[in-house]
């Protein structure tokens, strides 16, 4: 392989599997850890995991819905050029 | 003592202009060492009043030091020292100087005891971040930089007829607490919020900065926003309005961001996002929260700088700035990607960085006063920055796909300048004590709680794993999405050249109904006094006398009737 190690479809899986595991251990610990919740919805188990995911997967979609209507080509506003250079 | 008539703001403004007549390691030197003693006179000063007099019949205090004051002067006269280091290979004879002016008029308007002071280098910094993007010295950056202008003199004159009101009614020039119970403080409050990046008019920072050199971008994104943000904290604390608006400028950075290709636009859009999380902590306003508030501009800016630098260090390399043409850049340029990604990381507010002991306070204190929905939009957005500025950012810049290109990495000043802000990004996130230390309370804030640091790295690690799992939905196209800007830059001139239009209309129809009747005119005229019409005709002397009969018969008629 001429191409970096860091690319190679087998170090990307091996980062996928390193990820999954994490995210795991997080779950995991936040069990092992002591809470002071401010709030009832913090008490619920994961909930920084479901609740990052759900809010990401969220503005996501929020973010292509609005690209429907702004979306435009990066040229856009090439007509400035030259009307007063 | 040098501090007490020495003013910091003033001698990196005077080093400024110095290093527009200097050439060679006499205008390095200067560049160098201006910010450092700016940096000792700022920590060094006794707290107080250390000018006063009048001007004008104003009561003036020109140079004033109190833990808040001192705490942005601190990081703007370190930035100012970093920036120097980063620019010095940057070849504009222009860029350098006005960014100095511009750093000292933000010294300035920080250590500013008055509003009279403060209005001045507020107009100051506006010249100097003006002239910084204009040196770039393209037809966008030039048109980008008259835009910028001509929202930063609106919100002058806002600021400008605000501070008038406010002296006019109090007679005090004071700058203290402001209720937002007079017109005037509310003009103050929105020019204020103009410069600090705020809806509704948002647009001109992430129109203008990205349009600014490799280098002039790392200076115009520490000193307006974060003065704003200053005199918001000095002005307004505990504003609710300012926890919407701050909530709103979260969100709608990141939103933008995601949505955006060129990797200096999604850092400008960033900007606004980590200004609203500051703008949200001086809304709620209690001492944990204006400590976070303050303390997440402290690092902020060293941060943004790191990334901006690293962003500027590829655009420096390869000419290019849109994440579908870069890529794969990890390989030839493992420096900048390793500083540019722990800048990624510490706007993420991981473990273990300086956005994590800063940040921390703000949700903190938005849990501390029960405000559930802030604190739940606080940890969205706080998952959120990873997405749009965390990841994002190095991904399409470092990583992705192999674009082809093989840039080397920048010159030696470029790196240390990197070096030494990446290593105050971990610096502040381990030994966050001395920082603390600066803050304008003591509340005996801890960070490193473990239930703290597991529900950040959840929130951080699954909003990472949302990333790679709606790859497809995020990768980049040629597109820009049409923000605010688009009423002055399109509204507006098609409104104005179709007004244009329907006059040129109704001035044609009056000027041929003018030419018509002045026609018609004419002609009559000539009909009654033409060489032969009837009045210029000569008449027969039969005709005269009769004429002349007639009169006299109808005289006699009226006279005996």
């Amino acid at each position: 392989m001429s191409d970096h190690w860091l690319v190679r479809p087998s170090t990307i899986r091996l980062l996928w599997r390193v990820f999954i595991a994490v995210l795991a251990l997080t779950v995991i610990a936040e069990f092992l850890v002591v809470h002071h919740p401010h709030f009832a919805v913090e008490s619920v188990p994961a909930f920084g995991a479901w609740y990052g995911f759900v809010a990401c997967a969220g503005m996501i979609l929020f973010a292509k819905g609005l690209a429907l209507f702004l979306k435009r080509p990066d040229t856009y506003y090439e007509g400035e050029e030259g009307r007063d250079a | 003592m040098p501090s007490a008539w020495l003013h910091p703001g003033l001698l990196v403004i005077v080093a400024g202009l110095a290093l527009a007549l200097l050439r060679g390691r006499a205008r390095e030197a200067v560049a160098l060492v201006a910010p450092l003693a700016a940096l000792w006179l700022v920590l060094a000063a006794p707290t107080g009043i250390a000018w006063s007099g009048t001007w004008l019949g104003l009561e003036v205090r020109p140079l004033a030091y109190d833990a808040l004051s001192r705490l942005f002067a601190a990081i703007f006269a370190i930035m100012a020292f970093a920036g120097g280091l980063y620019a010095l290979n940057q070849k504009s004879r222009l860029e350098l100087p006005a960014a100095y002016v511009y750093a000292g008029s933000a010294l300035g308007a920080v250590l500013a005891g008055d509003l009279v002071t403060l209005f001045v280098f507020w107009e100051l910094m506006a010249v100097g971040s003006t002239l910084v993007i204009w040196s770039a010295g393209t037809g966008p950056s030039y048109r980008a930089s008259m835009r910028y202008l001509s929202i930063h003199l609106l919100g002058g004159v806002l600021l400008f007829a605000g501070i008038a009101g406010h002296v006019a009614a109090t007679g005090s020039t004071e700058f203290t607490r402001l209720a937002l119970d007079a017109p005037a403080h509310w003009l103050i409050l929105a020019g204020f919020l103009i410069n600090a990046g705020a809806p509704p008019l948002s647009a001109w920072l992430p129109d203008a900065y990205p349009e600014a050199s490799w280098s002039g971008m790392v200076f115009l994104s520490a000193f307006t926003t974060k003065t704003a943000v200053y005199v918001l904290l000095r002005g307004f604390p505990g504003t609710e309005l300012l926890v919407w608006v701050g909530l709103f400028m979260v969100f709608y950075g990141i939103v933008y961001a995601l949505l955006e290709n060129d990797m200096r636009r999604i850092l400008a859009y960033s900007i606004v996002n980590q200004v609203g999380f500051m703008v949200t902590g001086i809304g709620i306003g209690t001492e944990m929260a204006l400590n976070g508030a303050a303390a997440h501009a402290f690092t902020h800016i060293i941060y943004k700088a790191l990334l901006l630098m690293s962003a500027g260090s590829v655009l420096y390399a390869t000419q290019k700035r849109k994440c579908t043409d870069l890529g794969g850049l990890f390989r030839t340029m493992p420096l900048t990607t390793v500083c540019g990604t722990i800048g990624a990381l510490a706007i993420s507010s991981f473990p273990l960085t300086s956005g994590f002991v800063s940040k921390s306070m703000i949700s903190q204190a938005a849990g501390d006063e029960h405000l559930l929905w802030v604190w739940l939009a606080l940890a969205a957005a706080t998952a959120g920055v990873f997405l749009h500025a965390g990841i994002k950012f190095p991904w399409f810049v470092f990583f992705q796909k192999d674009s082809g290109l093989r840039p080397p990495e920048p010159p030696l000043n470029m790196r240390l300048a990197m070096l030494l802000f990446a290593a105050l990004c971990i610096g502040l996130g381990v030994f966050y004590q001395p920082l603390y230390a600066l803050l304008p309370f003591s509340t005996g804030y801890v960070p490193y709680t473990g239930s703290h640091v597991v529900v950040q790295l959840e929130l951080l690690l699954f909003s990472g794993l949302a990333f790679f799992v709606m790859l497809p939905m995020l990768r980049r196209t040629l597109t820009i999405t049409l923000d605010v800007d688009w009423f002055y830059r399109r509204l507006a001139p098609a409104l104005a050249a179709a007004l244009l239009a329907a006059l040129r209309a109704v001035g044609a129809v009056l000027g041929a109904a003018r030419d018509g009747g002045m026609r018609r005119i004419k002609t009559g005229a000539h009909a009654l006094h033409g060489p032969q019409a009837l009045f210029a005709r000569t008449w027969t002397t039969g005709g005269m006398a009769l004429w002349a009969a007639l009169l006299l018969a109808g005289y006699l008629l009226v006279v005996y009737l």
